[in-house]
């Protein structure tokens, strides 16, 4: 018990050092040259979905601000595993509102819950479709009627843009990328990110996105206790 | 054993399961080409419910066409079932009694297999559903064929022409000519599986333009310009991404296309030039045929035109299985056998005399 308690120590102590030194990483994801026009969404014969869109509803492949800032882009360190602390992580919550999912890229942990909500007043299904179950990522779809309790979703494998999609509103897609650490970040309509509490060293840092980077954009990042700042630039494809 | 007299009514019975199955594969088609076949993610039970006490109000979205595709599926599961033993009970003709049980069977296995295609996540499973489809649909129509009053009874349908077709003509039905009509018509089912492999892989248009591919005769399928492919298409519903093999599958479909419309089109030339009577029956399946697959031909590039427009993708597969069944008629027709019936016997006898007066012109020239 004595033994049990010094190492528990031990380890809250190294956790406050570390998190003591650390950094966080930020920067700003851009896109270079012009975006293809999105598409409008047709065939949509739910009038629950038609009434919460006066306009057409659009693809959401490039979502990109005036000044380029682009957003759905996952940035995250790469090369480190079994780092995952997704069990005690907040859930990440995906809504269902007005036929789209919200948001339309994210991203979590291994073993971190992912919970889907039905805004909406109509009846939709939860279809994750993930390519890697050979790592234990399991394909499921689950019905969800409207004012339904939330589902619960878990990834044991990292994957990137794990696709969630309902077949009920077959336009409705969402894409999170499943890390087997902490230091990621999306970013937002400002292109912006922060991975925060990174420890200090050399890393490998890459941006993922859907259609600009499906691959990654690598760079090379060193993070110290002031932590570091770095931006991409993607091209579009 | 007794001979088979024409049943009107068992016909038309036929007749309807074979058009209540070509509505089937028309909805199946409008669950594929929509991408929602996944609507509905219990079976046999939709959403909780028995499938036939689900609320209408509920049907909304993609769960409309996957219920209704359901519901229809057990209408003809139903059918099916009352003719194969009302052909059990009321045919003389043991072999088509025996191909009513088989149809049964299938219409089973089919339910089963749409069933496991949605618990199960296996498209793998829906290839095979759709090639069963047709396979079921071919043969439900030929019962409707071969229980009808034109195969029944020769002096009044189709052997009569068949045989007043030789008769002025001094032809047959040469084993070339049959090896045609089966070459293509197992061409035709081939092509659909290749058309169904490329639908159930929910990737949408492996290749967007027609008739060149990604602007060439051929296109490129190395890794970096599939990845270029994928990062450039901007899919709205079905969104799996295309892989090389699936450029492949269009790239094979477009040609097994190509070497259909050469080999029905000159079945119809050959036919026409040997069975110039117009009573012929295979003269005229022949030119039906070949009209067929050149609708099918065209319907192929609409789809791609049309960036894989429903109801236009459903149409291609809804014709593909008409093609098949046209085969399916002809080589019925052509693989009769030749002692089933009187007529056909007259017919050799005229051949054979034919013949002998050809030989004595010779020998007394």
């Amino acid at each position: 018990m004595k033994l049990n308690q010094t190492l528990a120590l031990i380890a809250s102590f190294t956790t406050a050092l570390q998190l003591a030194t650390a950094g966080n990483i930020t920067g700003k994801v851009t896109l270079k040259g012009a975006p293809p026009a999105e598409k409008e969404i047709t065939g949509v014969t739910d009038p629950v979905c038609s009434a919460a869109h006066p306009t057409p509803m659009k693809t959401r492949f490039y979502m990109v601000g005036t000044g380029g800032e682009l957003a759905d882009t996952v940035v995250m360190l790469k090369g480190i595993t079994g780092k995952s602390t997704g069990a005690s992580a907040a859930p990440l919550l995906i809504d269902q509102n007005g036929c789209e999912y919200l948001p339309y890229v994210g991203a979590v942990q291994t073993g971190q819950k992912i919970s889907v909500k039905n805004s909406d007043q109509t009846m939709h299904n939860v279809h994750p479709t993930p390519v890697n179950t050979a790592g234990g990522n399991k394909e499921e779809n689950k019905a969800q009627f409207a004012g339904a309790a939330d589902l619960t979703f878990t990834f044991p494998a990292a994957e990137t843009f794990l696709r969630f999609k309902c077949d009920v509103h077959p336009w409705m897609f969402s894409y999170i990328t499943v890390v087997d650490h902490p230091y990621f970040a999306v970013t937002g309509k400002d292109g912006a990110f922060t991975i925060k509490d990174v420890p200090p060293g050399k890393y490998k840092i890459v941006a993922l996105h859907r259609k600009a980077a499906k691959d990654g954009v690598e760079q090379d990042i060193e993070v110290t206790a002031d932590g570091a700042k770095l931006d991409f630039a993607l091209d579009v494809k | 054993m007794p001979e088979s007299r024409f049943n009107p009514w068992l016909h038309r019975f036929a007749v309807l399961t074979a058009l209540a199955t070509l509505a089937l594969l028309g909805v199946g088609g409008l669950v594929t080409s929509h991408g929602v076949g996944m609507a509905v993610p219990d079976w046999p039970n939709t959403y909780g419910y028995n499938m036939f006490l689900f609320p209408p109000s509920k049907w909304v979205g993609g769960i409309f066409y996957e219920h209704t595709h359901r519901l229809v599926a057990s209408g003809v599961g139903l059918l099916t079932a009352i003719l194969a033993g009302w052909l059990w009970l009321a045919e003389s003709r043991r072999w088509l009694r025996w191909l009513g049980v088989i149809a049964f069977y299938a219409v089973v296995l089919q339910g089963v297999l749409g069933g496991l295609r949605v618990v199960l996540f296996k498209d793998q499973i829906g290839i095979f559903h759709a090639a069963l489809a047709q396979l079921f649909f071919a043969l439900i129509c030929a019962l409707a064929l071969l229980t009808s009053r034109w195969w029944l009874e020769p002096r009044l349908g189709g052997q009569r022409d068949a045989n007043e077709g030789r008769e002025r003509d001094g032809s047959e039905i040469g084993a070339s000519l049959r090896r045609l009509f089966l070459a293509t018509t197992t061409l035709i089912f081939l092509q659909l599986i290749l058309g169904a492999t490329m639908r159930h892989q929910h990737a949408g248009l492996a290749i967007p333009d027609f008739p060149l591919a990604y602007g060439k005769l051929w296109p490129a399928m190395d890794a970096e310009a599939v990845a270029a492919y994928n990062s450039q298409r901007l899919e709205v519903t079905t969104a799996n991404p295309i892989t090389a093999t699936q450029i492949a599958l269009q790239m094979a479909h477009r040609l097994v296309a190509v070497v259909i419309l050469v080999c029905a089109g000159a079945l119809a030339w050959r036919v026409n030039r040997t069975h110039r009577h117009a009573a012929f029956p295979l003269r005229r399946l022949t030119f039906l045929w070949f009209g067929l697959i050149l609708f099918q031909a065209g319907l192929g590039a609409w789809t791609i035109w049309s960036q894989k427009a429903a109801d236009v993708a459903t149409a291609h597969v809804l014709v593909g299985a008409l093609s098949l069944v046209t085969g399916v008629f002809g080589c019925i027709i052509c693989f009769r056998h030749p002692e089933e019936n009187a007529s056909d016997k007259v017919a050799s006898t005229f051949e054979v005399a034919r013949r002998q007066a050809r030989f004595s012109a010779i020998v007394n020239q």
